[in-house]
């Protein structure tokens, strides 16, 4: 189940979006979810869907396995769309019992529906092409100021990439540790809602024990190595803006530009 | 040279080390002797092999070596540096550098070659030189072709081969690893042996190698036997395993050739003490087989 | 208890990309009361194949008949087979969860829905199987040492009463007076109880003193199913996949090799002292 997730992975390649330096993904990202909500018209997402498209084509990840990733979280927008549809006052278009559909709502939910859609597409590219490492220091990095706010950004970033570390192993052992309990004959599929929560106690009492060790055992190594925090540390890959970074900012500003016209001069 | 002309890289004297236990007060409640008395020597250059079971105080005194945990009473000096003295910590762990039991917990970064720079980065080295560290060290190895993997992906072995080369990054005198094979299977095991062997004997890094399996010992220019918090035996390979009784009667394992050579003594083959090897074993049996022949005819 | 395996095929992640085939055509017959060892690398599907005895993995095609029954015919009590086929995970300390041992050794006999009485006297009897004596009972079993929480967990699998004990490498991480204790109490159980023992391991040491047949599984294949003297007999094919024969065959081996006239269906090391002996005396040495 948790296997089938494609969102919020990474689609290993080597073109022109995997390279861009993680900072100018992470602003651009932050733009064009901006850009969605306040630029509302048809114009607007007109300009949206081919700005996606024309990143997507380039990052050579293919627009199924984005789409791919939009399923798991279908059910959550159907909701959003069906509450927002009948429960927007307004004009009534269509009367089903006591539920108004209204005029005001099927716009409001196409609005939602586009946003959402393209919320998720414009931050799978951003997870899709850049390694969750690359994506910790362009935080750090990126968000670096925040230190003069006495914000421990370097201790944050670490502690994320510790974590994109063990997932993966911890997952693992939640695995095996479920088929070790199921051969001593437990139950973690059948029965109502207190049993269920009871049935996981031999499942995550052994996994924090596990998580806690490790814990220790990574504190340990890590001072072994000399980790002191993010004082006097040298990067072994620095982060530094190249020529296409800097194109890439124009590219976005040029986005924007063109997303204020829309608004000035087109009125749809 | 002889190793006695050496310098030491680690001297420790009388080393005790107590655990502590608080109660809820912070008053001591409890306390456990983990190390009562250990002295050791090591020279630049030698494979120091301490062997004993688990709670024999082997993982105690391995930290130790590393400032992990300081003396509650004694002297340690590695690399000439005291380490109760809180300001040489730092060059102490650039010193003496230290791989542990599991693979899996002591890997921090998710790319195999930042995992190898993570130790350079913390020491402050430049950029452009810890490039130069991490691909000498994970070339020394043998995992160079694996720099840009997961560490998920690699077996036991190459995990803890990368584990290494993170410390070798760090330019060490001397490796201490704390039971680095406990868990992993043979293959892996002997790859893990060949490494650290071909670390000690080409680079000439000081290697102290804590383990239970007698066949990776058998290489050590020393072995150092522990139980219960002290030093019981110390000597080469050949010395120590000359006492396959007292080793048994602290429940350690001695090496199959070793025991079989002890047995056939005990039955009046006059085999000499301490053989290691198949090879050493056919041999002297041989010598005794036609040794004999010879003065029957 | 008897399991026949016919033809078995595991593949993981099918029609995935990471498709890879981990148990190919496996073919064996595991009988009441064996003390069976099953041998492979890492990888080459032992701890797979060890999963489908009590039905947690479910193979892609081929059977499984336990007793004449085909566990995958629809209707048939997979969960008292997870009951009969006790299977202890490699690092089964790392199941504990109850706070006093004799809790964490009940789970299993009270999912099998005894009460409390008859589950308390099952780990009660499970704990005298593997050495732990009363005053064990209340003890937190996160206090107790790495070689006395493995035995919680396999007195854990024991209460159930299986009538076949399969163990994943029980050995693994432990010091060797650790791991000689495990097999004694493995060695022991099999010897007074009867119950059927398969123990899979890297190990051929492990097995080679206490295994009666020793199964070499290599790439999801069985490359060998013999008695351990034959098993053992191909040194340079179990080199070749990364396995090593036990020491005593290297010896033997060495001694043929300069003309002596040993047995090379020797496994343990008092049978190896013997045929030296043996040779030694008919070469006129005194000893």
């Amino acid at each position: 189940m948790l296997k089938d997730m494609t969102i919020g992975q990474y689609y290993p390649g080597n073109s022109l979006i995997h390279r861009l330096d993680p900072r100018v993904k992470l602003l651009g990202t932050l733009v064009f979810i901006i850009s969605l909500f306040t630029f509302s018209s048809i114009s607007a997402y007109a300009l949206a869907t081919v700005a996606v498209l024309t990143v997507v084509a380039v990052s050579r990840v293919p627009l199924r396995y984005i789409l791919k990733g939009l399923k798991p979280i279908f059910i959550l927008m159907l909701i959003t769309i069906l509450f927002n549809l009948f429960m927007t006052p307004g004009t009534a278009v269509l009367q089903i019992w006591k539920l108004k559909m209204t005029e005001e709502g099927i716009r409001f939910a196409i609005h939602m529906a586009v946003r959402l859609t393209y919320l998720i597409i414009g931050s799978s590219i951003l997870t899709f092409t850049t390694t969750p490492n690359s994506l910790t220091d362009g935080l750090e990095s990126g968000l670096g100021w925040m230190n003069r706010l006495h914000v421990p950004v370097h201790e944050i970033a670490m502690m994320m990439s510790i974590a994109l570390r063990f997932i993966p192993i911890l997952m693992d052992e939640t695995d095996k540790i479920m088929r070790a309990q199921e051969a001593r004959g437990a139950d973690f599929q059948s029965g109502g809602v207190f049993h269920r929560v009871k049935a996981m106690v031999p499942l995550l009492v052994p996994l924090f024990v596990s998580a806690f060790r490790r814990a220790n055992d990574l504190a340990l190594a890590m001072e072994a190595r000399g980790y002191h925090g993010g004082a006097g540390r040298t990067k072994m890959k620095p982060l530094v803006y190249h020529r296409k970074d800097w194109i890439a900012f124009l590219v976005m500003a040029g986005y924007v530009a063109a997303q204020i016209l829309l608004r000035i001069f087109v009125k749809i | 040279m002889k190793s006695s002309d050496r310098r030491s890289i680690i001297e420790g004297h009388d080393l005790t080390y107590e655990y502590l236990h608080y109660d809820d007060d912070g008053n001591v409640d409890a306390s456990y002797r983990a190390l009562k008395g250990v002295s050791l020597d090591v020279k630049e250059g030698q494979f120091i092999a301490i062997l004993g079971h688990n709670g024999s105080g082997k993982s105690t005194l391995a930290r130790q070596l590393n400032a992990l945990l300081v003396p509650s009473g004694g002297t340690l000096f590695v690399d000439g540096l005291d380490t109760r003295e809180e300001k040489n910590v730092g060059a102490i762990r650039q010193a003496a550098g230290m791989v542990f039991q599991n693979p899996d917990n002591q890997i921090i970064a998710s790319v195999v070659e930042e995992d190898a720079g993570f130790g350079p980065e913390n020491m402050g080295v430049p950029t452009k030189e810890i490039w130069e560290r991490v691909r000498k060290a994970l070339k020394a190895v043998g995992m160079w072709e694996y720099r840009e993997s997961s560490p998920n992906r690699l077996s036991g072995g190459q995990k803890q081969r990368v584990a290494i080369a993170g410390v070798i990054a760090m330019k060490p005198k001397c490796i201490v690893l704390d039971e680095p094979t406990a868990m992993l299977d043979p293959g892996g095991r002997a790859e893990v042996i060949r490494t650290v062997r071909e670390l000690n004997r080409t680079d000439g890094i000081t290697v102290i190698l804590i383990t239970h399996y007698m066949e990776e010992v058998i290489y050590a220019d020393r072995v150092l036997v522990m139980d219960e918090g002290a030093v019981v035996m110390s000597g080469t390979p050949r010395e120590v395993f000359s006492n396959v009784r007292a080793l048994k009667e602290i429940r350690l394992d001695v090496p199959f050739v070793t025991e079989l050579a002890d047995r056939l003594k005990e039955r009046g083959v006059p085999l000499p003490d301490g053989i290691l090897t198949v090879e050493e074993l056919t041999e002297e049996l041989e010598k005794i087989r036609h040794g004999d022949q010879n003065r029957a005819s | 208890m008897e399991i026949r395996i016919e033809h078995l095929n595991y593949i993981y992640g099918l029609g995935t990309s990471y498709e890879k085939k981990a148990l190919d055509d496996i073919s064996l017959t595991i009988r009441s009361g064996e003390f069976i060892g099953i041998i492979g690398h890492t990888g080459s599907g032992k701890s797979t194949l060890i999963q489908h005895l009590n039905g947690l993995n479910r193979a892609s095609s081929g059977q499984i008949f336990v007793d004449g029954k085909n566990i995958y015919e629809d209707g048939y009590p997979m969960r008292q087979l997870r009951f009969r086929v006790g299977l202890v995970f490699q690092y089964p300390e790392y199941q504990i969860f109850e706070t006093t041992v004799l809790k964490d050794i009940c789970f299993g006999p009270k999912n099998q829905g005894l009460s409390a009485e008859e589950a308390e006297g099952r780990a009660r009897a499970a704990m005298r199987m593997v050495g732990l004596d009363e005053h064990y009972e209340g003890k937190s079993p996160f206090e107790l040492s790495g070689g006395q929480k493995r035995r919680v967990a396999i007195a854990g699998i024991l209460a159930m009463n299986p009538e076949v004990l399969v163990l994943d490498e029980p050995t693994a991480g432990l010091d060797p007076k650790g791991r000689d204790d495990i097999l004694g109490v493995l060695k022991q159980l099999h010897r007074e109880s009867g119950i059927t023992v398969v123990l899979v391991s890297h190990s051929m040491e492990d097995v080679a003193d206490y295994a009666s047949r020793i199964i070499v599984l290599d790439k999801g294949k069985v490359l060998y199913d013999d008695i351990p003297a034959k098993v053992f007999s191909h040194v340079e094919e179990l080199e070749s996949i990364g396995l090593a024969a036990p020491q005593v065959t290297y010896v033997m081996r060495a001694l043929r090799g300069k003309g002596w006239d040993v047995s090379q269906d020797v496994t343990t090391q008092a049978e190896a002292a013997d045929e030296i002996l043996e040779v030694l005396r008919k070469a006129g040495v005194k000893c």
